[in-house]
């Protein structure tokens, strides 16, 4: 049956194989953006830059500090969030009663930024930065070699966006920041400091983002433009998600990556815009996204 | 109202005081991409060869005053083609150096054909520009598609790299890419089993390589530059592709990208190039000199051909005594070229610049002895064969006999 | 939760109209002479921008609509009027009629179904729609993919007039740019402009009123893209080029970048604001990636402190709308 799709059953499961490794960091990605949107109606325009920070800040822990990729995966989120913290203090926060759009301008202003700073000083060709020597080589699984780096990035994924939406969905905390989001009044004069949870919030979505780029450092060309043309594919993933909804953006993440490995076979070209018709599809049929709730 | 007649007519015997004594000044503009994918190759250290090219020529003390611009082109047609023509048109800009980007290169042809300037053209790919559209206003110094597809592509067929496999970036210039280098590899006598066109810019090329595992061909060609290319060859040995006994081609490799790749990376990359800092005497004592003032970085091909090219320029200049494009540029195809880092060559009635080009292998990490240490030769190409023969290019200037 | 039209003095209908007529009469006056002490292509190059940023405001700054993907428009309307000019060999106004047409059907049909949707989602698929028609920029063989269609001849207007003097197009090119703008004036302060800001300020009540909300919406956003697709057809002529940065997803955030800068809402601030963004970009050539930088941070600084735009902060100053 397979041959009259003109694949080996085994190249396909190889293609899906490689979707969902992509799909890893979609999921990531999304998660950290979703949870921004969803809990505090912030659109991130920054989140791709973030993202990019991560990946810089990892090989610049290695160039200037000679500390390794393990003790970046620790390190870099908590710095990039930071970061974070510090531009919701004084930027971002100044603009929550006014229209999203200006959320967005700002965010993207700051991206531009951030981009822009990156680009002057390291040009664009990309800094190397290599695979952590316990995780080299792969296992040949038959219908493909897989770099056994590639599935950590698999597992690290599943685990960070188990463990988030463990925490938003299911503990105390989580329950805070919900209630938080709905109606702030009410849950800030029961004594909860709603600003500093905002404010962790943010720092949390943009940690996300960040450890998706150490993460990516190895494997991806490492420079400053490697966000900017992801931010609105993983804005899109969000939307089909569902703006307020975790395991919607997790869900989607990683069922776009699937998608993109099947496109990649069977139309390459096309494989950068898929994503693009889905969402305007799913946003016509279903307009709070797939597991969004109705506004 | 006196003095300003007193002083057109001092402005007036200057002037021709000037003209006797065979001041020529001229204004060079350097357009090239400073801040995106090919700002490494091309960039601020092609204005620095330019510069070198003015200080070896000795312009000052044989007359000549020459003045340097520079700006972005940012690899868009549109503001390249404006910038060309606000240069000639404002600044009055007499010849325009660099321009990679085939896309801008071709607009940039286009503009200074129509205001009558000199394009000496180094960093871009497209055979078209000493093809359809070739123009008497215009070198094509350093290299182009045809050259890089008969480099590669012969070699590697006699070496045995007998079916192909291609990763195309889906754009104009991809596509020139592949299209040449599969007619070489089908008139050596190899087979192409496929290609696969990725979205240009790519990132993850994981699903494609994997495509070109599976052909199981002997070569894979990258039919793609920049950061695409990087990319590419990163994950190709991430995916143990070279270890499965499948050979990488990089159809368009400069030094700076194997500098960004590493050796551990890019070793066994076969790739085709006019110029390596480390060819003889001569291109190693200019590329010291050149690293020097360069950030210690080693010039690449396309930065080597823009001091080439200036250098001919100002020799064209120092016989004819005058700045009228159509004796200069006729002067430049006239004069044989001879240079410390080309060495030895010609530019034909199509504007195409000849020259030996060059087969390299990427060294191993164990075969380098210093930073920049890249490359082993394979073999030269003598510039009569490198280039595509002079009939078959379309270009109407070159009469068909 | 405020929003944008916020900003914008709130004006009586027929407020401010003498102050409006001087500005006009003003700006033909410069528009007449400047090609004297400026050159003219950069102007032309201004004039095609603030054409567009004056539609894209039409939009956003009185239909209350973010569209994130104006670029469609601009770039498919350059395309078309490009390849008609070069290819099918269409005299010069055709061409760019030819444009403006494409770019009104594409808004029809985008429009038509974004409408369905409010806030982030309604710019969300303006973007993806956008997107789509990158796409099918790159892969059609007729647009050129990254070469663009290039050596767009400029012809001779109503085969009379011949365009290749720099000086004679740019004429022709302020009067299409000035009669955009009046046509847009005369939309806004007409009964049509009227229902639209009460839309824009209060839809569920502008519906209980009466008024077909989406129908309004559809129009003012054809009427958009039609004239975001005339400065772009123009846009090929003048410079002889039409390619894919026309149609990117940056463009559409310039519009966005000039429009804020100039000042969301007022008649004259998008005009401003693309003056203002396309001299930056044309003296920072030379400077490479800090254009980006400078970009960034102008946008941070109208968001953070200057959120009325140029033109805003001007007609706030003086209490009249602009």
């Amino acid at each position: 049956m397979f041959e009259l799709i003109g694949i080996p059953p085994q190249a396909l499961f190889g293609q899906l194989l490689l979707g969902l490794i992509n799909g890893s960091f979609y999921a990531i990605l999304s998660l950290g953006l979703a949870i921004i949107f969803g809990l505090l109606n912030i659109i991130n325009f920054t989140h791709g830059a973030q993202y990019m920070l991560g990946a810089v800040f990892t090989w610049m822990l290695l160039q200037y500090a000679g500390l390794n990729y393990w003790v970046a995966l620790i390190v870099v989120p908590i710095l990039v969030a930071a970061i974070g913290v510090v531009t919701e203090r004084l930027l971002i926060s100044r603009l929550y009663d006014l229209d999203h759009l200006y959320g967005l301008l700002l965010t993207f202003g700051l991206a531009l930024i951030i981009q822009g700073l990156l680009r002057n000083q390291y040009g664009i060709s990309g800094l190397p930065y290599s695979v952590p020597s316990q995780l080299t080589g792969g296992h040949n699984l038959g219908f493909m070699f897989l770099p056994n780096y590639r599935g950590w990035v698999v597992a690290v994924s599943l685990v960070v966006c188990l463990a988030t939406w463990f925490t938003i969905e299911k503990t105390s905390l989580g329950a805070y920041l919900r209630a938080a989001t709905e109606n702030p009044t009410l849950v800030q004069a029961f004594g909860i400091n709603v600003p500093r949870l905002v404010t962790l919030t943010y720092g949390l979505g943009v940690g996300l983002a960040a450890l998706a780029g150490v993460l990516a450092a190895p494997i991806y060309s490492v420079n400053p433009n490697m966000g900017a043309d992801l931010i609105i594919v993983v804005f899109a993933v969000v939307v089909i998600g569902g703006m307020g909804s975790i395991l919607g953006s997790i869900v989607t993440g990683f069922g776009l990556g699937l998608i993109e490995g099947l496109t990649k076979v069977f139309y390459p070209e096309a494989s950068g815009i898929v994503i693009f018709v889905i969402m305007v599809i799913v946003l016509l049929v279903r307009p709070a996204g797939l597991f969004g709730r109705a506004a | 109202m006196k003095v300003r007649l007193v002083l057109a007519a001092a402005l007036l015997a200057a002037t021709s005081l000037s003209a006797s004594a065979q001041q020529l000044s001229v204004k060079l503009g350097v357009l090239n991409d400073r801040s995106g994918i090919y700002s490494d190759l091309a960039g601020e250290g092609s204005v620095l060869a330019a510069r070198m090219a003015v200080e070896d020529f000795e312009a000052e003390k044989k007359g000549i005053k020459v003045e340097i611009i520079s700006a972005d082109h940012q690899n868009k047609p549109d503001v390249g083609s404006n910038i060309a023509r606000q240069w000639i048109d404002q600044e009055g800009v007499d010849v325009i150096l660099d321009v990679p980007t085939s896309s801008v290169a071709l607009a940039v042809n286009q503009v200074v054909k129509e205001k009558n300037k000199i394009f000496i053209n180094s960093g871009a790919a497209a055979s078209d520009l000493t093809g359809p559209q070739c123009s008497p206003n215009t070198v094509h110094w350093t290299y182009d598609t045809w050259a890089l597809a008969n480099g590669t592509g012969t070699a590697m067929v006699k070496n045995g790299g007998n079916t192909w496999f291609f990763i195309t970036a889906d754009y104009a210039f991809g596509h020139a890419l592949e299209r040449d280098t599969s007619a070489v590899v089908v008139k050596a006598g190899g087979k192409i089993l496929g290609a696969v066109r990725h979205p240009f810019p790519g990132s993850d090329f994981s699903s494609f390589l994997l495509q070109a595992q599976a052909t199981k061909a002997k070569v894979i060609a990258l039919a793609n530059a920049g950061g695409d290319t990087i990319n590419a060859i990163k994950q190709a040995s991430e995916f143990g592709v070279t270890q499965g006994g499948q050979a990488l081609a990089g159809l368009l490799v400069f030094a700076s990208d194997v500098h960004a790749l590493g050796l551990k990376t890019a070793q066994g990359l076969v790739l085709t190039e006019a110029f390596y800092w480390d060819l003889n005497d001569k291109t190693r004592e200019w590329s010291k000199r050149f690293a020097a003032r360069n950030g210690q970085k080693m010039p690449t091909m396309v930065q080597a051909g823009v001091y080439a090219g200036t250098l001919h320029y100002l020799k064209a200049l120092e016989a004819t005594k005058t700045k009228d494009t159509a004796t200069v540029m006729a002067k430049m195809k006239e004069m044989p070229t001879d240079d410390p880092l080309f060495g030895k060559g010609e530019i034909r009635a199509d504007g195409r610049k000849i020259h030996d080009m060059y087969l390299f292998q990427v060294k191993k990490p164990e075969e380098s002895k210093g930073p920049w240490d890249y490359y082993k030769l394979l073999s030269t190409i003598p510039g009569k064969d490198a280039f595509r023969p002079l009939g078959e290019g379309d270009c109407p200037l070159v009469k068909k006999g | 939760m405020t929003t944008i039209s916020d900003s914008e003095p709130h004006a009586r209908p027929g407020e401010g109209e003498r102050l409006h007529q001087i500005i006009f009469l003003v700006l033909a006056g410069l528009l007449l002479v400047a090609p004297f002490f400026v050159y003219p292509v950069f102007l032309m190059k201004v004039l095609c921008f603030a054409l567009f940023a004056c539609a894209f405001n039409l939009l956003l700054g009185y239909g209350g609509l973010l569209s994130f993907g104006h670029a469609a428009y601009f770039g498919a309307a350059s395309y078309i009027s490009a390849h008609a000019a070069k290819v099918w060999g269409f005299p010069t106004e055709l061409a760019i009629l030819s444009g403006t047409a494409t770019a009104a059907l594409l808004g029809l049909v985008f429009g038509a179904l974004a409408i369905r949707r409010q806030g982030i989602y309604f710019a969300m698929i303006t973007l993806a729609l956008a997107q789509l028609v990158f796409f099918a920029s790159v892969q059609f063989k007729f647009t050129g993919g990254e070469d663009g269609i290039q050596q767009v001849p400029r012809g001779k207007l109503l085969g009379l007039l011949p365009l290749g003097d720099d000086r004679t197009l740019y004429y022709v090119v302020a009067a299409i740019f000035f009669a955009g703008l009046l046509l847009i004036y005369r939309i806004i302060h007409s009964p049509f402009g009227q229902v639209l800001k009460a839309i824009r300020d209060n839809e569920p009540r502008a519906i209980s009123l009466g008024y077909r909300a989406s129908r309004y919406k559809l129009a003012v956003f054809v009427l958009s893209a039609t004239l975001a697709g005339l400065a772009g057809a123009t846009k090929a002529i003048v410079f002889q080029l039409a390619s894919l940065t026309d149609v990117q997803w940056t463009m559409s955030g310039e519009v966005v970048l000039m429009t804020l800068v100039g000042g969301l809402g007022t008649v004259f601030g998008p005009m401003i604001g693309a003056l203002v963004i396309v001299s930056m970009q044309n003296y920072l050539a030379s400077f490479g990636a800090w254009v980006t930088v400078i970009q960034g941070c102008i946008f941070v600084i109208c968001v953070m402190m200057f959120r009325e735009g140029i033109v805003g902060k001007i007609a706030q100053i003086f209490k009249k709308p602009l």
